[in-house]
C-alpha cells in the first residue's frame, strides 16, 4: 500500500508529466484558459488513462506472448483512440450528467501524448497491473493539478502589462517556467 | 492549391522559416521542450521526425485515393506507427545512445501533432513530389527550431556546444537552463524573437485554430469550438 501511495504522490509531484517531462504541453497551453475547463480536461484525463493503461496492459501481455512486442506502439495507439471514441459513445448513452462535463474535451485526447506516454512508461517501468493503474492515476492528478495552478498564473498574466513582443504565447511559457521551476522544489522527494 | 501553381521549391522552403511548425506555428511543442538539453538530441529528435513526416508524406498521398474519408485519421495514425518503430528499429540498433537518451519521446513522434497536421492538411490533398518536399521542408523546420533550443540551452546550461567545452562558460554553467523550467523560458523567449522579427503579431493562444488535431477531434472543428465556447461559459 505505502509503495503504491510512493508511485502516485512521484507522479504527481516529482516527476510532474506537464512541468518535469513536458508531456501534454498542448492541451496544456491551450486548455488552461478558464479554471473550469482546467478541472473539466482534467477529469477527463484521468478517467482514459485510467481506463486506457486498464486496456493496454492485456494488449501488451498478449503481444509478449507472441513476441511481437515491436507492435506495441502501433497497437497502443488504435486502443487509444478506438477506446476514446467507445467511451465518448457509451457517456453519451448511459451518462448524460458525465458526458456534459467531461464530454467535450474526449475527443482532445487521442492526441495528447501524456496518455500513450504514460501507458508506454508504465511497460518500460516494469510496474505490475496494479502499479500501473496507480501510475496512471497519478499521472492523471498531475495533469490536473498543473492544469488547475496554471490557470490560476494566467488569470493573473491576462491582466498585465507585458511587452509587446511577449503578449500571448512566449508570455505564458515564460509564466510556465516559473511554474515549473516551483516544482524543481520536490525533487528527490522519494529517493 | 490546383489554381495557383506554386513552383515546388516553395512547398519546400515554407517550412523552413515562413510556415515554421514549431515557432510560427507552435505545434509538437512537447519534443521541442523535452529532448533540446544538447545540441546533438536535438539534431537526432528533429532528423527521425523528418524520416517519419517525409515517408508519411509520401506513403499518405500514394494512398489518398484508396482511403476512405470517415476513418482516414485512424489509418494516418498507424501508417505513422508503422515508421515510427522502423526509425526506432533503427536507431536502437545504430546509434544506442541516441535511442536511450531519447527514450519515451522516439514513441511519441507517433502523436506529434506536426506529423498528423501535414498528412490530413497537405499530404491527403496533394500528389507525391510536393507532399514529399513539404514533409522534407517541415521536417527540416522543426530539425532548425530544436536545433536553435538545444544549442541555447546546452551553450547556456551546460558551458558546451555538440560536446565540445567552451572556454569561460564551462566552469560556471547555469543549470537551470537544462532543467525542465529552462525550456519553457528559452521557448517563450525564440518565439518572441521570431515574431518581432517577422514583424508579426505573436499568436494569442494555442487554439483549435492552429491546430491540426482539430480534425481528429471527433468530428469537425465545431466540435472544438463546442468546447470552447463550453469553457467560456
Amino acid at each position: 500500500m505505502k509503495e503504491l501511495i510512493i508511485i502516485v504522490l512521484t507522479a504527481v509531484f516529482v516527476n510532474n508529466v506537464v512541468l518535469s517531462q513536458f508531456m501534454g504541453i498542448c492541451a496544456f497551453l491551450g486548455v488552461s484558459k478558464q479554471l473550469k475547463s482546467s478541472v473539466g480536461m482534467g477529469g477527463a484525463v484521468i478517467f482514459v488513462m485510467v481506463c486506457a493503461t486498464a486496456c493496454t496492459y492485456p494488449v501488451y501481455i498478449l503481444l509478449d506472448r507472441f513476441e511481437i512486442t515491436y507492435l506495441r506502439t502501433v497497437a497502443f495507439i488504435l486502443v487509444i483512440a478506438m477506446f476514446v471514441q467507445l467511451i465518448e459513445i457509451v457517456m453519451k448513452k448511459t451518462m448524460p450528467g458525465l458526458y456534459n462535463a467531461l464530454g467535450v474535451y474526449l475527443p482532445l485526447i487521442t492526441t495528447n501524448c501524456a496518455v500513450l506516454g504514460v501507458t508506454v512508461a508504465n511497460i518500460d517501468e516494469d510496474f505490475t497491473f496494479v502499479q500501473s493503474l496507480f501510475n496512471a492515476l497519478g499521472t492523471g492528478l498531475a495533469f490536473t493539478l498543473a492544469l488547475v495552478l496554471f490557470s490560476g498564473v494566467r488569470a493573473r498574466i491576462e491582466h498585465s502589462d507585458i511587452p509587446e513582443s511577449f503578449k500571448g504565447v512566449p508570455s505564458t511559457l515564460i509564466a510556465a517556467s516559473i511554474v515549473s521551476l516551483s516544482f524543481m522544489g520536490f525533487s528527490g522527494l522519494f529517493s | 492549391m490546383k489554381d495557383k501553381k506554386k513552383p515546388l521549391s516553395a512547398e519546400f522552403t515554407k517550412g523552413l522559416l515562413k510556415e515554421n511548425p514549431v515557432l510560427v506555428m507552435l505545434l509538437g511543442m512537447c519534443p521541442t521542450l523535452a529532448v533540446t538539453t544538447m545540441a546533438s538530441n536535438a539534431i537526432g529528435m528533429g532528423l527521425a521526425t523528418t524520416f517519419v513526416l517525409v515517408c508519411s508524406n509520401l506513403v499518405i498521398s500514394l494512398l489518398k485515393g484508396v482511403i476512405p474519408k470517415a476513418v482516414r485519421l485512424p489509418c494516418f495514425i498507424v501508417i505513422i506507427a508503422g515508421f515510427v518503430t522502423l526509425i526506432s528499429f533503427v536507431m536502437q540498433r545504430y546509434l544506442p545512445s541516441l535511442y536511450q537518451s531519447l527514450g519515451v519521446f522516439l514513441t511519441l513522434i507517433t502523436v506529434n501533432c506536426i506529423i498528423l497536421g501535414r498528412a490530413e492538411a497537405f499530404a491527403s490533398k496533394n500528389k507525391v513530389l510536393p507532399s514529399v518536399l513539404d514533409g522534407l521542408g517541415m521536417g527540416l523546420g522543426f530539425t532548425l527550431a530544436l536545433l536553435a533550443m538545444g544549442s541555447v540551452r546546452e551553450i547556456l546550461g551546460s558551458g558546451s556546444w555538440f560536446g565540445m567545452k567552451i572556454p569561460y562558460l564551462k566552469h560556471d554553467p547555469m543549470t537551470v537552463f537544462i532543467m525542465p523550467a529552462g525550456g519553457f523560458f528559452v521557448l517563450g523567449c525564440i518565439i518572441a524573437l521570431v515574431g518581432k522579427l517577422s514583424h508579426k503579431k505573436p499568436p494569442k493562444e494555442i487554439s483549435c485554430e492552429n491546430c491540426p488535431a482539430a480534425a481528429i477531434c471527433g468530428k469537425d472543428r465545431e466540435d472544438c469550438s463546442a468546447a470552447e465556447s463550453e469553457a467560456a461559459e
